[in-house]
């Protein structure tokens, strides 16, 4: 991913940050343009808990090209508390500690890197709740 | 204008890992043995629709239109690529189609095409997950056969679907295509065959996966009068309907429906003026063995949930009470995705007209196909008849 392309994004990559709709209170995350559920566009930020849960999961044996060194790797949807839901990796569980329901917090990891000169891209993945 | 719409020309290339053919040749192979069947000549086609995924990344080559009609001797007719990723080829039908029934045509090609082998197995997909979020799912990680894994593991954890009736869908669909000429993969395979196979996702192996393939597909449409006039055999499209969903998997309130699929088969129907009871044979979209259950649950062949026991039971079988796939579906036919859409019409014209061999269904008077892009982001179901 380009360098901008990330970078505009940053807020809600390692922040969790997302938009709360002055009009429904819905939390969107990540922001987007207009509220998904009544289209208004106007959004108080507020950064989100990184507590969650885990609604589905997998195990990715077989992996894009950036990814592919990490194999296999666990990938799950999660449920935050404040109701968003997103997809992003599970680390430093043991066997057992990925489940569906299982509780989970997110973590501020090194997401993926453009070839050995070019920029870091980090970001959250989320971890079993102690 | 309001116009019927018919089928009255099919072709199509076998699916394969064609090392020894290029975009080109697929897809003029498909193309002429489509007008050769329609016993027409290219110069009387008004237009051509055709479903391509990513010519950009597997071969490094937009503007497909213009290639296209260059190379089939097609200049100065008009062409326009159609892309919904997976369902390209099942939007290239359909913009052919309202084409014809808005009176802009009287016959046109709807064609689907994808060279997927010429890039390495890990550039493919990265390729393939750009029809997920690139940003927010595979710029985290996230895979094709990983989605659909994690749609599978939550069906499993509502529905008590099993690993084996995952696994019996593969299964069928090798028996159906060990009957096709055209299918990339012609052998029979046991349940444990699939259980034992590498793990690609878990729970999904990587005989619960539609292959990588090259391949191309084309039919001649054409409007009642047209095809009156043309075609002995016509094949009717009955009714026609596309729906969208959100693109990142995770943005959906249930992880087990496509609401895509339920919205273009209930358009689909509704156009058909008929139910789910009264297809005969159906082509669905199983780009995984889980998409195929969740297919035949969202399109009301089944209740929701029960697609494993119904598929274990052998009702989706050649002999069972509703055949799913019977071409070999894109597990074994092969998925070469922007061609997909278009040869499952080709299936379902072949179960209508007659001529599927050994695996025809008997007495078929309606055959549904279904085609979906991404993770469900967008569907196209389309409905036939003689």
């Amino acid at each position: 991913m380009s360098v901008s392309r990330f970078w505009r994004e940053i807020p809600s990559r390692y922040n969790l940050s997302g938009g709360k709709c002055t009009s429904c209170n819905l939390i969107n995350f990540p922001r987007r343009e207009r509220c998904k559920d009544c289209g208004v566009s106007d959004f108080e930020t507020i950064k989100l808990s990184g507590l969650g849960k885990i609604l589905t999961y997998t195990k990715i044996h077989a992996a894009a090209e950036a990814f592919e060194h990490e194999t296999p790797y666990y990938l799950a949807i999660i449920e935050l508390e404040e109701g968003p839901r997103l997809t992003a990796q599970i680390v430093d569980a043991h066997k057992g500690e990925v489940s569906i329901g299982a509780e989970v917090e997110s973590c501020f990891r090194k997401i993926s890197e453009d070839g050995k000169a070019g920029a870091i891209s980090y970001g959250y993945k989320f971890k079993p709740r102690k | 204008m309001n116009q019927e719409v018919a089928i009255i020309g099919i072709g199509m290339t076998k699916f394969g890992e064609l090392w020894n053919r290029s975009f080109r040749q697929l897809f003029v192979e498909a193309g002429s043995e489509a007008l050769e069947d329609a016993g027409i000549k290219s110069e009387e086609i008004g237009a051509l629709f055709g479903g391509n995924m990513s010519a950009g990344q597997f071969i490094g080559q937009e503007h497909l239109a213009s290639l296209i009609m260059d190379h089939s001797n097609m200049t100065p007719q008009p062409a326009t690529r159609v892309e919904a990723a997976c369902a390209s080829g099942g939007l290239a039908l359909r913009t052919a189609y309202m084409s014809i029934k808005s009176g802009m045509h009287d016959v046109v090609i709807a064609a689907g095409a994808e060279k997927m082998t010429d890039v390495l197995p890990s550039k493919t997909t990265g390729a393939l997950a750009t029809a997920a979020d690139q940003e927010w799912e595979a710029g985290f990680g996230a895979t094709f056969p990983g989605l659909y894994a994690m749609i599978a593991r939550r069906h499993m954890h509502e529905f008590g679907t099993t690993e084996e009736q995952l696994a019996s869908v593969s299964v069928k669909n090798h028996y159906n295509g060990s009957k096709n000429s055209k299918a990339q993969f012609q052998n029979e395979i046991t349940i444990d065959d699939v259980l034992s196979s590498p793990m690609v996702a878990d729970p999904l192996k990587l005989f619960d996966c539609s292959p990588v393939s090259d391949g191309a597909a084309a039919l001649v449409l054409a409007s009642a009068e047209k095809a009156k006039e043309l075609c002995e055999n016509p094949v009717w499209i009955a009714g026609s309907g596309q729906a969208s969903d959100t693109l990142a998997l995770h943005s959906r309130k249930s992880l087990t429906t496509l609401n895509a699929t339920v919205e273009a088969g209930r358009q689909a129907y509704k156009q058909a003026g008929i139910t789910s009871k009264d297809i005969g044979a159906a082509e669905v979209h199983d780009c995984f063995t889980i998409a195929e259950l969740c297919a035949i649950e969202d399109l009301g062949f089944c209740e929701k949930g029960d697609g494993g026991k119904f598929t274990e039971q052998g009702e989706t079988g050649l002999k069972g009470s509703m055949p799913v796939n019977t071409s070999g579906g894109l597990k074994t036919k092969g998925h070469p995705v922007g061609a997909t859409g278009i040869a499952q019409a080709i299936e379902a014209s072949l179960q209508l007209r007659g001529e599927a061999g050994d695996r025809q269904i008997d007495d078929v008077e309606y055959v549904l196909t279904h085609n979906v892009g991404g993770s469900g982001g967008t569907a196209a179901v389309h409905i036939f008849s003689r």
